[in-house]
């Protein structure tokens, strides 16, 4: 018989179900792997694994289909959000999910997620920003802060020259149509535990056949910002949360922009 | 006849496409080939609308035709494009309603038909269209006289009240057509 | 079922739902735009799935996570639309999903015209995008044939797991003539639960994708779709002859509706007492190469003439299937302007005086 200590012990430990028994191609103190075991738990906890089709993106997370253990498709760069379309209108009863990063779903792919964001497509989308483009070695992306330093901008982000950063959730919250648009962060335990919580929601809300969603997580990139794991999830809170300010922003019921 | 090809011609709101769309389903009815070609895109929003029809009782090769054997021109802008394209020996329908001047060519036929006089005969405006496909059969026998007035019943048939007088103006087009036809033997 | 008198853009869709292809999205652009008009009010009647995505790259894209579930699904544009697809085509031809595209094609290059051309003949069989891959392209020259070669497309595209495009000059698309459609609308096609994302029940994950890291891996996948294709050239050939006799001394290759024209200049001719053929390709790839170049070599053929709304594209092909047997010449028009059986008449009495010396 199991006690309730071992079963502690299972949540914490075991594997979920929608991953695979793989080690993963990311680098060390990234939290894309956080962030797959947060959807992984998710489609578990709802018993969504065999009705689950995940879109994955271009970026550093274009092999998530390697790790996820349901069916999956790979779009071109910033165009997940389309599949998803195509996909989810023929099989509304299947769950759609895409994986994207800023560079895929806030440069590339913008159009693409407004539109489905507007138009009320009901899968989930799980935005991942980090503030750089990470897979092809640490350029500027549309999120990076005023004054980061990229590899295409050697001596910071000039705002003059490119603007600031895109707040995606809050832009998204401003469209009339229903939605579920959340910003979470995944740099400590406490943060995780709340991220989990909102990506459930997400999924929850296309098991309702409700409203679009979206969950925007701020994530680290060690390797491209040029400093320690542990100095990055500093740095998510000490200079990311100035831009990107945690919280709600909409939900399907009040409509209400924050 | 083996094939005739007939263009009209004439402004938005003249019913050029559809007075070529029912002479098409005429042909139909009577077992030919048909092909129906519309111009379309901004020349469609003002000066000249035009639709060409290949009816012929053999498989139809080319649906584009520079110099067809019948034009019917329902505005002076049409007239001035289409006169010359007018094939030899060929047939000309002139709206002489809207259009002041009549044609120099020797080797044509002209028709002038007054389609918006006979339409307000019928008080029917917008049928000016059929006076002059009644016209244009009674001047060639493209189709049976009967096919298309069938045709017009069943296409134009859902407004019971209109359909009279559409009938009417298209039979006073036909007429017109054959009386002019009968003064030519004549002379 | 009776003829009936329709457009060429609506009989394509028409034709569409009796392939019980009932997906489709779309977006609006001259001279296809009639498509989509007609497939917002009937996909409601048949409950399929029909949606105008905000762009080109959109709806290419959309039919491609569309495709990923097995079902028929479909969408129209015209050459600058068609531009914008090629990343989802390449992508959808990488990753073997099935789905049929129309070019109803305007003159170009850029934003071009609106006027009919045939200008997109190396896009859609030469690959618009990028990558070693091949669509399956048909050309129609008739609505009713457009109807046909539609219904054929969902067939083929199906049969090798392959987009299928059919390329129609604007006229095609404008053009109303008499067509004929099977009975009744075919059930919506079940999916094709083989190979399709359907969900990961009692089985493995499904992974439809285009990328392979390894290239041991991507070279294995691309001489897949290379067999894929010899094996389309062995089975898909299509095309149509007119009037080719032994004594002919010219033969004229052209297809959709430009093959038309040249019809009526053939007829024209042979009235006069100059009797030519007329080789219609209806497979644009696989290309009926072999079937031209025995034609071209019979005894009495001097030349071969190619007449296109383009500036000579189809034309390779034909000197290439030919191999030096025989000169290939060229008359064409594009932007728009068609050229008229006249046109294409004084040009073989020209060939005519010029290869009798």
């Amino acid at each position: 018989m199991k006690t309730e200590e071992q079963d502690i012990q299972r949540s914490a430990f075991v594997r979920p179900d929608s991953m695979t028994d793989v080690v993963t191609h990311y680098c060390p103190g990234c939290t894309h792997g956080v962030i797959h075991r947060l959807v992984a738990e998710a489609i578990d906890d709802l018993g969504l694994r065999e009705r689950t089709v995940g879109v994955a993106p271009v970026g550093c997370s274009v092999l998530a289909y390697n790790y996820f253990n349901c069916d999956f498709l790979e779009a071109p760069h910033g165009r997940a959000p389309a599949l998803g379309t195509g996909f989810k209108r023929l099989r509304p009863d299947m769950i759609v999910f895409t994986y994207q990063g800023d560079g895929d779903l806030a440069s590339i792919g913008m159009g693409e997620i407004i539109h489905a964001a507007n138009r009320g497509e009901k899968f989930t989308a799980i935005f991942v920003n980090n503030a750089i483009y990470g897979m092809t070695g640490g350029q500027m992306a549309p999120t990076t802060l005023p004054m980061q330093i990229t590899t295409t901008c050697p001596t910071g982000r000039d705002m003059n020259e490119t603007g600031h950063p895109i707040k995606i959730s809050e832009l998204l919250s401003t469209l009339t149509t229903p939605s579920y648009i959340e910003r979470v962060s995944v740099h400590s335990p406490q943060h995780i535990l709340k991220a989990k919580k909102a990506i459930r929601q997400a999924f929850q809300n296309q098991v309702d056949d409700k409203c679009f969603s979206l969950i925007e997580v701020l994530s680290t990139c060690p390797t491209n910002w040029g400093i320690t794991p542990t100095e990055a999830t500093s740095w998510v809170e000490d200079q990311m949360f100035k831009f990107f300010p945690l919280g709600c922003f909409k939900r399907p019921d009040d409509g209400k922009v924050k | 006849m083996n094939q005739y090809e007939v263009t009209f011609a004439g402004f938005g709101g003249q019913g050029i496409m559809t007075a070529g769309q029912l002479l098409a389903y005429a042909g139909i009815a009577e077992g030919k080939f048909v092909a129906w070609i519309p111009s379309y895109g901004p020349e469609m929003r003002g000066g000249t609308a035009y639709c060409t029809v290949v009816v012929s009782d053999t498989r139809i090769g080319s649906p584009i035709v520079t110099n067809p054997r019948g034009i019917c021109v329902f505005n002076r802008p049409s007239f001035d494009k289409f006169e010359p394209r007018v094939k030899a020996n060929g047939l000309f329908i002139v709206n002489s309603s809207l259009i002041d001047v009549t044609t120099s060519r020797k080797d044509i036929n002209e028709i002038l038909v007054p389609a918006n006089e006979i339409a307000l005969m019928e008080q029917n405006v917008k049928a000016t269209n059929l006076a002059i496909l009644g016209a244009f059969i009674g001047a060639t026998d493209v189709v049976d006289f009967e096919t298309m007035k069938n045709t017009i019943t069943q296409k134009l048939g859902k407004r019971k009240e209109l359909l009279k007088s559409n009938l009417a103006v298209f039979d006073r087009g036909y007429e017109l057509a054959q009386k002019h036809a009968g003064q030519k033997e004549k002379a | 079922m009776a003829k009936v008198l329709m457009k060429g853009n609506e009989a394509i869709a028409e034709a569409a739902l009796r392939a019980g292809a009932n997906n489709y999205f779309c977006y609006p652009i001259t001279p296809q735009t009639e498509v989509a008009e007609y497939m917002a009010k009937r996909m409601p009647e048949v409950g399929g799935v029909f949606l105008q995505g905000e762009s080109e790259v959109a709806v290419g894209n959309m039919i491609f996570g569309a495709a990923a579930t097995g079902k028929r699904v479909f969408t129209t544009s015209s050459s600058p639309g068609i531009s914008l697809m090629q990343e989802s085509i390449s992508y959808m031809a990488g990753a073997q999903l099935p789905c049929v595209i129309v070019n109803i094609m305007r003159g170009g290059p850029g934003l071009g015209g609106i006027l009919p051309a045939q200008s997109d003949y190396f896009q859609a069989v030469k690959g618009g995008g990028h990558g070693d891959y091949r669509l399956l392209v048909l050309a129609p020259s008739t609505v009713q044939e457009a109807v046909d070669l539609m219904i054929l497309s969902f067939d083929l595209a199906d049969k090798y797991r392959n987009p299928v495009m059919m390329i129609g000059d604007g006229m095609i698309g404008q053009m109303m003539e008499a067509v004929e459609f099977p009975d009744k609308d075919a059930d919506p096609k079940p999916p094709d639960e083989s190979w399709a994302a359907t969900g990961a029940k009692d089985r493995k994950p499904r992974i439809i994708k285009s990328l392979f890291l390894d290239p041991v891996k991507l070279e294995e996948n691309s001489w897949l779709l290379h067999e894929k294709y010899e094996r389309m050239k062995k089975e898909e050939v299509r095309f149509e002859l007119y009037k080719v006799k032994p004594e002919n001394e010219f033969m004229i290759v052209s297809y959709g509706t430009m093959a038309r024209i040249c019809q009526t200049a053939i007829d024209e001719l042979e009235e006069e007492g100059v009797s030519i053929g007329l080789f219609r390709p209806i497979s644009l790839f696989p290309f009926p190469s072999t079937q031209i170049l025995e034609e071209a070599t019979k005894e009495n053929v001097k030349a071969l003439l190619t007449v296109e709304m383009s500036t000579a594209q189809m034309m390779e092909d034909v000197v290439m299937a030919v191999v030096g047997n025989r000169p290939v010449e060229f008359y064409g028009r594009c932007g728009g302007i068609v050229p008229t059986p006249e046109e294409v008449k004084e040009k073989i009495l020209e060939m005519q005086k010029t290869y009798s010396k």
